[in-house]
């Protein structure tokens, strides 16, 4: 069952065309990774998918509904309904690579945010559904702390519990574990595994290679905004047949 | 005088809080209006911040019921008398507005960036953004600068005196002038704006307290 589909994505900013031509189809339970040098393109086509930046040309569909785009009389496109995009956005949960949690609530009240005033549930309900998920990612006990006196890792494994808390049709990582200290990487790839194991659509950026080589159903090789080589992560990884990829894994080991 | 000293606290109170408004308003214009909006905004924050207050009190005071007596007449209705508590708040509110625009923009600019867009990300449209991030996240920013802007407030009062308004500096300088007892009288008033600053003092640093409670203190 197709959860997110994005045909012929082109971005550009002024004359630099940083999207060429990216297409991707992701499945209920794909774990789709995006690898690339910096610069390739790979965020930037990440935040297409929810419209955090306007998209010069392409189709996008989440859950089977089209986003429906008008010029935005900077040459590129946005969301012909602000109602669509937000209902769409509510549902396609992002984890940042800062973090992004909101400073003035606690952990808790991070997570309920969006469930009570995005998607009206009630109260209640959404606190019960909360601890369950700060409980998951091993942060029931710190549900009454602000971000600030958190670490990194905490900090990100309660954002993906933000993220899960609007039961996402997909959710979408940036870079997660780019910001932080190596000795916390692992926590929250931990959770990242787990979820990829039940089975949720994600979608994936990430300078992890050992890590999407073990979680994707899907890699996708961005090189200069086209994708440069696509398929599973033991062809991508074990036979890369572009020589760029060679090379930008080999750079890496 | 304790009349006086009320009056002074309400119209204090209200121009702040209209100030407040006009603040947001401005800072939100001035961050993310177009070209047009910002540089009436500029051009108001500019002239209010470098005309002395008091010849801005009265060329608002005067020339703005000029300009609306005018209109209502041109309109063929009764002219309005500005006197009163209203005026008062009004014309403050006027110069309070221009520093709070600029306080608040500071503050909003303060904000991690994405914090917002997180908002955004999770579907908020702008007015639930504001009302829920972008209001409570600035206010550890804003704070320290509001509550100057209240003293400042709550001193200025004082100025419309010479509008005749009937606050705590009008109606010592009555007293005094009536009893000849100058100094008993503007200790008095003096000793009043004092412990009402320093009551503020109390109230803004508890709520300084209650609104950083997110921020790590290192």
């Amino acid at each position: 069952m197709e959860m997110l589909h994005a045909e012929g994505i082109r971005k550009s900013f002024g004359h630099l065309e940083v999207l060429r031509d990216v297409s991707l189809t992701a499945n209920k339970g794909d774990v789709i990774s995006l690898i690339g040098g910096s610069g390739s393109g790979k965020s930037t086509f990440l935040r297409c998918l929810n419209c955090l930046e306007h998209p010069t040309g392409g189709e996008i569909r989440v859950d089977g509904e089209a986003i429906a785009f008008r010029p935005d009389g900077n040459g590129n496109m946005e969301p012909a309904s602000k109602a669509q995009m937000r209902r769409i956005r509510s549902r396609l949960a992002m984890v940042f690579q800062s973090f992004n949690l909101w400073s003035h609530m606690t952990l808790i009240e991070n997570v309920i945010e969006a469930p009570i005033h995005v998607l009206g549930v009630e109260r209640r309900q959404a606190v019960d559904e909360g601890l369950r998920l700060l409980e998951r990612v091993g942060l029931y006990d710190k549900r009454d702390v602000y971000p600030a006196f958190l670490s990194g890792g905490q900090q990100q494994r309660g954002a993906i519990a933000r993220a899960l808390a609007v039961q996402p049709v997909a959710m979408l990582f940036d870079e997660p574990t780019s910001a932080l200290d190596p000795e916390l990487v692992g926590e929250v790839l931990k959770v990242i595994r787990e979820l990829a194991e039940e089975g949720r659509t994600m979608i994936l950026v990430t300078h992890e290679m050992s890590f999407a080589r073990e979680v994707s159903s899907q890699v996708l090789f961005l090189h200069g905004g086209r994708v440069e080589e696509a398929g599973a992560p033991a062809e991508v990884f074990g036979n890369p047949t572009s020589q760029r990829l060679a090379r930008f894994l080999g750079n890496l080991n | 005088m304790l009349v006086g000293l009320m009056r002074s606290l309400t119209i204090a109170f209200g121009a702040f809080a209209l100030g407040l408004v006009i603040g947001v308003a401005g800072a939100l214009g001035k961050l993310g209006g177009g070209g047009a909006t910002r540089q009436a905004l500029d051009l108001y924050t500019t002239i209010v911040r470098s005309v002395p207050e008091l010849v801005l009190i009265l060329i608002v005071y005067f020339a703005g019921a000029d300009l609306i007596n005018g209109v209502l007449t041109a309109f063929g209705q009764e002219k309005i008398d500005f006197n009163g508590a209203v005026a008062g708040i009004v014309v403050l509110a006027v110069v309070q507005g221009a520093y709070s625009t600029e306080v608040i923009r500071g503050a909003i600019l303060s904000i991690p960036y994405g914090q917002i867009e997180a908002a955004h990300a999770y579907g908020m449209s702008p007015w639930l953004t504001l009302r829920r991030v972008t209001l409570p996240a600035l206010l550890p920013f804003a704070l320290p600068g509001l509550s100057n802007l209240w003293l400042i407030a709550m001193k200025d009062t004082a100025l419309l005196a010479v509008l005749g308004f009937g606050e705590l500096t009008q109606v010592t300088r009555q007293a005094a002038g009536t009893t000849k007892a100058y100094f008993t009288f503007f200790i008095a008033a003096g000793g009043m704006y004092l412990l009402a600053t320093m009551l503020s003092n109390l109230l803004s640093r508890r709520l300084e307290a209650w609104a950083t409670k997110g921020v790590a203190h290192v």
